[in-house]
């Protein structure tokens, strides 16, 4: 186990390098740089600018201090947009907004995902079950940009419930519609992939010998059927959990929630090297733990996984 | 000798006096709840006065900073830190005289050296100021030498006589010189708070300001807030409290937040003003706004042969139907463009150009003649890129010019790219015609006209033109310029290096007990120092 | 949304489990899938998409491109659907037909959805079967690559390909496929090991069959269950992709345009009383995806009866 562990956060290193590399080079390789203004500057003014951010110097040399920044210091940098800010500033600003909604997102998509999975497949064929099924094929197929302004409209400005955007830690009204927004369409993947798995386990040899044996029939549900039928949405969950992070710029986008999804895309648009660099290998990073946090409850829950 | 003037500021002295901040006519019954909160499209990029380029980031730093000279709802000079300023007789030198009530949001006196520093401060290569050229605009004496890094910034033509005297030097006159000074680039900053906290000092907790308001928040990508300041000047007649700064990236939902009551001022998407208006006919405002938005024609090397024909360049320009983009299109009050300054400028006389009084029909045709006599037509087809940048409105735009020119027999290809790209290929001389927009940086045709020069540094397509170049040598120092910027808008008609298409006006919704907002001034610069909201 | 991986696995072993020249596997699955009628109804949307994605354009009045002059600047009161002036489906903000551009854009998604899922498909199915087939280090060293790009946030990487290259339609093509064809290559190194130990393929190898022959002749045609079912289920995907690049105004350009692009052009005039603008773009999209959803699913249960 432990082993497992470290041989896979030793990928996890020429991984992250590799990350940055690539980045970094495509980065440099698109025309127009992070100072390149509809207004064009005066070449004296531009040369002084690329001296301040080392633009001036060659790229392996801009490529090494920058890893060299991060690993002696911790620190990536500046934003070259964003002058009085610094790349840990705007990360430590953005992230946790983005981790507090999409992990509550997270969650509720498991949480209803496997519930309305669970009991779709425990009441199969009755009208809950094609209910269930209506309502998880519906909403993933509904993009969350279509859904984001009518939640706006429907809960801002013609009922008035809820903030039209904006984020505050402590008001959770601020979250409602970013995690209604982010969570439905997991929320139903998870719920579809819970409801055919959860059919063949109860299908399976053992939960009808449990049955047969007279055990109540929620008992068997929750002891015998529940686990197993868990395990392809924990396979799932990796996957899912990074699409959220990277989703999330379309929650930033309608709800001004201020988190690094739109962070990185301005970035990339804006060729602010250091943030999108930044948030690429936050995210990259993130990418890697999760996974390997996946797996480790994979194997707790099917003990037949040996590593 | 010296000579007592304050141009254009003059006038206001006179006639108001007293307070210069919110100007509450007798018997106005004001609102308990004094805030005010406006829309952002984007995230602040900087708060710091030498450092910031956006339009957005000066409307948060006129409120947080406070320069020589402020200006008044109908775009006029009135005093800042600044009460008035002498100007020697060469009209070269400025000795401006500082208020001596003025005081930053720690409590210690606004002095002149406070200028020196911020204006040494933006010249020095080490800042890297991507405004460091407005110094060089301002003719400031050995700016260009000092930003190049050719001589120490104590070199700059800025000197602090008394700690309420400042004298300014600059290389040539400039009649409009004082209106340059309201740009947040030239506002004060405090050598000692930037030394303490280097690049952090614009946080909240650090941040020293001379403005009507101190920083309360700020939360890069969505919100700014700003509480009145107790130790601004004028902080008795300031009435609004409180200002909060939204950001919100799509301009839709920044409608939809309004109509919620979240907001005070947003922006009205294109197409949506007309019916607005008959909804809210008290709340939906268009006012003009010192911008043009244009297809620039590129007449380098790099260009296409055919666009080196001035009748094809008039053609195309013939051809572009503006009242179909500006009624049809935009419909917020813009206007068609057939010059290239904004028509209100302040004093600026629009020269007689022909084709605007035309009808498009006649124009088509003239457009078609003129093609005709170049070799072009539906039987021999010009084909010619249009670049623009990703924007609902641009490429609205570009499709229906698209349409507008294949009756010509012009075959426009649309080549839409990220902004950068598009910048970085219109700087390179890579495109035929290309999607550009200008707006003034002060309330004067130079601002516009300079632009053309073949020494202006912004002129992408390369019009090169002697005639055009010593027109405008002359204007800078003609004792009344504006004949000759007419002159100079006449010659871009008979070259039409550029298809101009509209100017802007400003759209948006306001709410209805919101008062104090310029309604005459072109820049649409405004303090929230100005704003006050009246009792229901 | 992520294809349900386990279910691809079982149905691996099902299609391994039976010899090449399976005849009967066919035909019993032609049979279950016929008498699947969720999976029939989705191939009838499916028809019916590829019918107006073939032959709309025969109906339609105006061109893609087209504005109406007379509707332009009044959308919201003459743009609406209407027969008397040709624009079935009313226009769009510009005054173009929605009809038209409708058709147009479900020819993009369509073609997004399927040539970037044939690419993942053929692009993991060569990956999986090489490393599969040859084992030892090149397999363990081409697993590893495959474990560190799994740890690269594609969509990221995607949107930076796309604001850095210009948005062609090439690269979309390109960059949506190439984010899933790892999976697929696992699956399909998975299948390969199985059969590897076959005696057939063992034989052919003794006698000097070489070895592309050997993946072409008798490992590929075992792939094909799980390879089509993958395929279907990734179209959706690929599609979903295609309008979340769209909405960021990264995908396909001017004058031609996709359902992702129309969608999010509907979305952001949601409140202007141009509901058509969003409502028709939006059907096809939705039936697009449960056609192949269902079609999908389909397969899947008739190749891998495991009498759920």
């Amino acid at each position: 186990m432990l082993v497992f562990i470290l041989k896979r956060l030793a990928i996890a290193i020429p991984t992250l390098l590799l990350l940055i590399v690539f980045s970094f080079l495509l980065m440099h390789a698109a025309p127009g740089g992070p100072f390149t203004q509809e207004r064009q500057m005066p070449p004296e003014v531009l040369a002084n600018l690329n001296a301040k951010y080392g633009l001036d110097q060659p790229l392996w040399q801009q490529i090494w201090s920058y890893i060299w920044g991060i690993v002696a210091h911790f620190d990536f940098g500046p934003s070259f947009v964003y002058k009085d800010r610094s790349v840990n500033d705007i990360i430590a600003q953005g992230f946790p907004v983005t981790l507090t909604y999409g992990g509550v997102s997270f969650l509720v998509a498991v949480l209803a995902g496997v519930t309305l999975g669970a009991v779709a497949a425990v009441k199969h064929n009755t009208i809950i079950d094609y209910f269930a099924v209506g309502i998880s094929i519906g909403a993933q197929v509904l993009p969350n940009f279509v859904m984001a302004p009518i939640l706006v409209i429907v809960f801002t400005l013609i009922l008035g419930w809820l903030p039209g955007g904006g984020w505050r830690f402590n008001d959770p009204s601020y979250w409602i519609m970013p995690v209604i927004a982010l969570s439905t369409s997991y929320m139903a993947s998870i719920a579809r992939i819970m409801r055919s798995s959860m059919l063949e386990v109860l299908n399976s040899n053992h939960i009808r010998t449990a049955r047969a044996k007279g055990l109540p029939g929620y008992r068997v549900i929750i002891r015998h059927a529940l686990k197993p039928a868990l395990l392809p949405v924990v396979s799932y969950l990796g996957p899912a959990f990074v699409a959220m992070i990277t989703g999330s710029v379309i929650v930033d986008i309608y709800f001004s929630t201020g988190g690094i999804g739109k962070a990185f895309v301005d970035s990339a648009l804006n060729r602010d090297y250091a943030v999108m660099m930044g948030v690429t290998i936050l995210v990259g990073a993130l990418t890697i733990f999760f996974n390997l946090f996946v797996d480790i409850i994979y194997g707790w829950i099917d003990p037949k996984i040996r590593y | 000798m010296k000579l007592t003037t304050a141009l254009s500021a003059l006038a206001l002295f006179v006639a108001a006096p007293a307070a210069f901040a919110a100007n509450v006519p007798e018997g106005t019954k004001l609102a308990e709840n004094q805030t005010y909160t406006f829309w952002l499209l984007d995230a602040i990029k900087s708060l710091d006065p030498q450092i910031n380029t956006d339009v957005e980031g000066s409307d948060i730093v006129r409120n947080l900073f406070e320069g020589l000279y402020n200006e008044d709802g109908n775009g006029d000079l009135v005093p800042g830190v600044a009460l008035d300023h002498d100007l020697s007789d060469d009209g070269l030198t400025y000795t401006f005289h500082l208020r001596p009530d003025a005081e930053w949001s720690d409590g210690k006196p606004v002095v002149a050296g406070d200028f020196v520093y911020a204006w040494h401060r933006l010249a020095d290569p080490a800042t890297a100021s991507e405004y460091a050229w407005y110094l060089q605009l301002m003719q400031v004496k050995n700016a260009t030498a000092i930003v190049e890094g050719d001589m120490p910034v104590e070199d700059l033509g800025i000197k602090a006589i008394d700690d309420h005297t400042l004298e300014v030097t600059i290389e040539t006159p400039l009649p409009y010189f004082p209106q340059m000074l309201t740009h947040g680039s030239t506002f004060p900053v405090r050598e000692d708070v930037i030394a303490e906290y280097g690049s952090n000092w614009t946080k909240p907790e650090n941040l020293v300001g001379n403005g009507a308001y101190t920083l309360s928040k700020h939360i890069l990508g969505e919100r700014v807030e700003m509480d009145k300041s107790d130790t601004y000047w004028d902080a008795d007649n300031t009435v609004i409290t409180h200002l909060t700064a939204l950001t919100i990236n799509d301009v839709n939902q920044g409608l939809t937040r309004y109509l919620a009551g979240e907001l005070d001022r947003v922006d009205i998407p294109a197409g949506q003003y007309p019916r607005l208006k008959e909804q809210y006919p008290d709340q939906a405002t268009s006012l003009p706004f010192s911008c043009t938005y244009t297809y620039l024609i590129n007449l380098s090397e790099k260009g296409p042969e055919a666009l080196k024909d001035v009748r094809v360049r008039k053609a195309l320009s013939y051809a572009m139907n503006r009242d179909v983009v500006v009624d049809n299109i935009l419909q917020g009050g813009q206007k068609p463009a057939y010059n290239w300054t904004h028509w209100a400028t302040a004093g600026f006389e629009m020269p007689d150009i022909d084709y605007a009084h035309w009808s498009q029909k006649e124009r088509m045709d003239k457009a078609k003649e003129l093609l005709a006599e170049a070799g072009y037509g539906p039987d021999n087809p010009l084909e010619l890129t249009l670049n623009y940048n990703s924007s609902e409105d641009h490429k609205k735009i570009a499709i229906a010019a698209q349409q507008f020119y294949r009756p010509l027999g012009v075959n426009l290809t649309l080549n839409n790219m990220e902004w950068k790209v598009h910048t970085d290929r219109m700087q390179n001389q890579d495109f035929d015609l290309g999607r550009y927009a200008w707006c003034g940086d002060y309330n004067e045709a130079s601002t516009y006209l300079d632009f053309f020069t073949s020494y202006s540094g912004h002129n992408q397509g390369h019009f090169y033109n002697d005639e055009y170049d010593a027109v405008m040598k002359e204007s800078k120092t003609a004792e009344d310029p504006q004949p000759l910027y007419t002159k100079a808008e006449s010659i871009l008609n008979e070259e039409m290096p550029l298809i101009p298409i509209y100017q802007y006006a400003k759209v948006s919704m306001i709410a209805k007990d919101i008062k104090g907002l310029p309604t005459q001034n072109v820049m649409q610069t405004w303090y929230g120092k100005d704003i006050y909201r009246v009792a229901q | 949304m992520v294809i349900d991986s386990q279910k691809m696995h079982s149905l691996a072993q099902a299609t391994a489990a039976e010899e090449v020249a399976g005849r009967s596997l066919w035909a019993d699955a032609r049979r279950r899938f016929v008498r699947n009628k969720a999976a029939m109804f989705g191939l009838v949307l499916l028809v019916i998409v590829v019918m107006f994605a073939g032959f709309g354009n025969f109906f339609a009045q105006w061109s893609n491109q087209e504005i109406d002059f007379s509707v332009m600047g009044m959308v919201a009161q003459e743009g609406g659907p209407s027969l008397a002036n040709g624009h079935y489906f009313g226009t769009d903000d510009l005054g173009r037909d929605l009809f038209a551009r409708t058709v147009q854009g479900t020819q993009i998604s369509l073609a997004v959805g399927v040539i970037g899922s044939a690419i993942a498909v053929i692009v993991g199915t060569l990956y999986g079967a090489t490393a599969g087939y040859f084992g030892g280090r090149l397999d363990n060293l081409m697993m590893r690559a495959v474990d560190i790009l799994l740890a690269i946030p594609y969509m990221f990487v995607l949107i930076l390909l796309l604001v850095m290259y210009g948005r062609s339609i090439t690269m979309l093509f390109v960059g949506v496929g190439l984010i899933s064809w790892l999976e697929m290559s696992r699956i399909v190194r998975g299948q390969t090991l199985t059969l590897k130990g076959r005696e057939y393929i063992e034989a052919a190898r003794a006698i000097g069959v070489p070895a592309p022959v050997i993946i072409r002749r008798h490992i590929l045609p075992n792939l094909i269950g799980v390879v089509t079912v993958f395929a279907t289920l990734l179209v959706p995907n690929m599609i979903l992709t295609e309008s979340f690049i769209s909405f960021l105004g990264l995908g396909v350009q001017e004058p031609l345009t996709s359902l992702g692009a129309l969608i999010s052009e509907g979305a952001r005039t949601i409140a202007y009383g141009t509901l058509w603008q969003l409502a028709f773009p939006l059907l096809f999209f939705i039936i697009t995806l449960f056609g192949f959803f269902f079609v999908g699913d389909g397969l899947r249960d008739a190749l891998d009866p495991k009498d759920r």
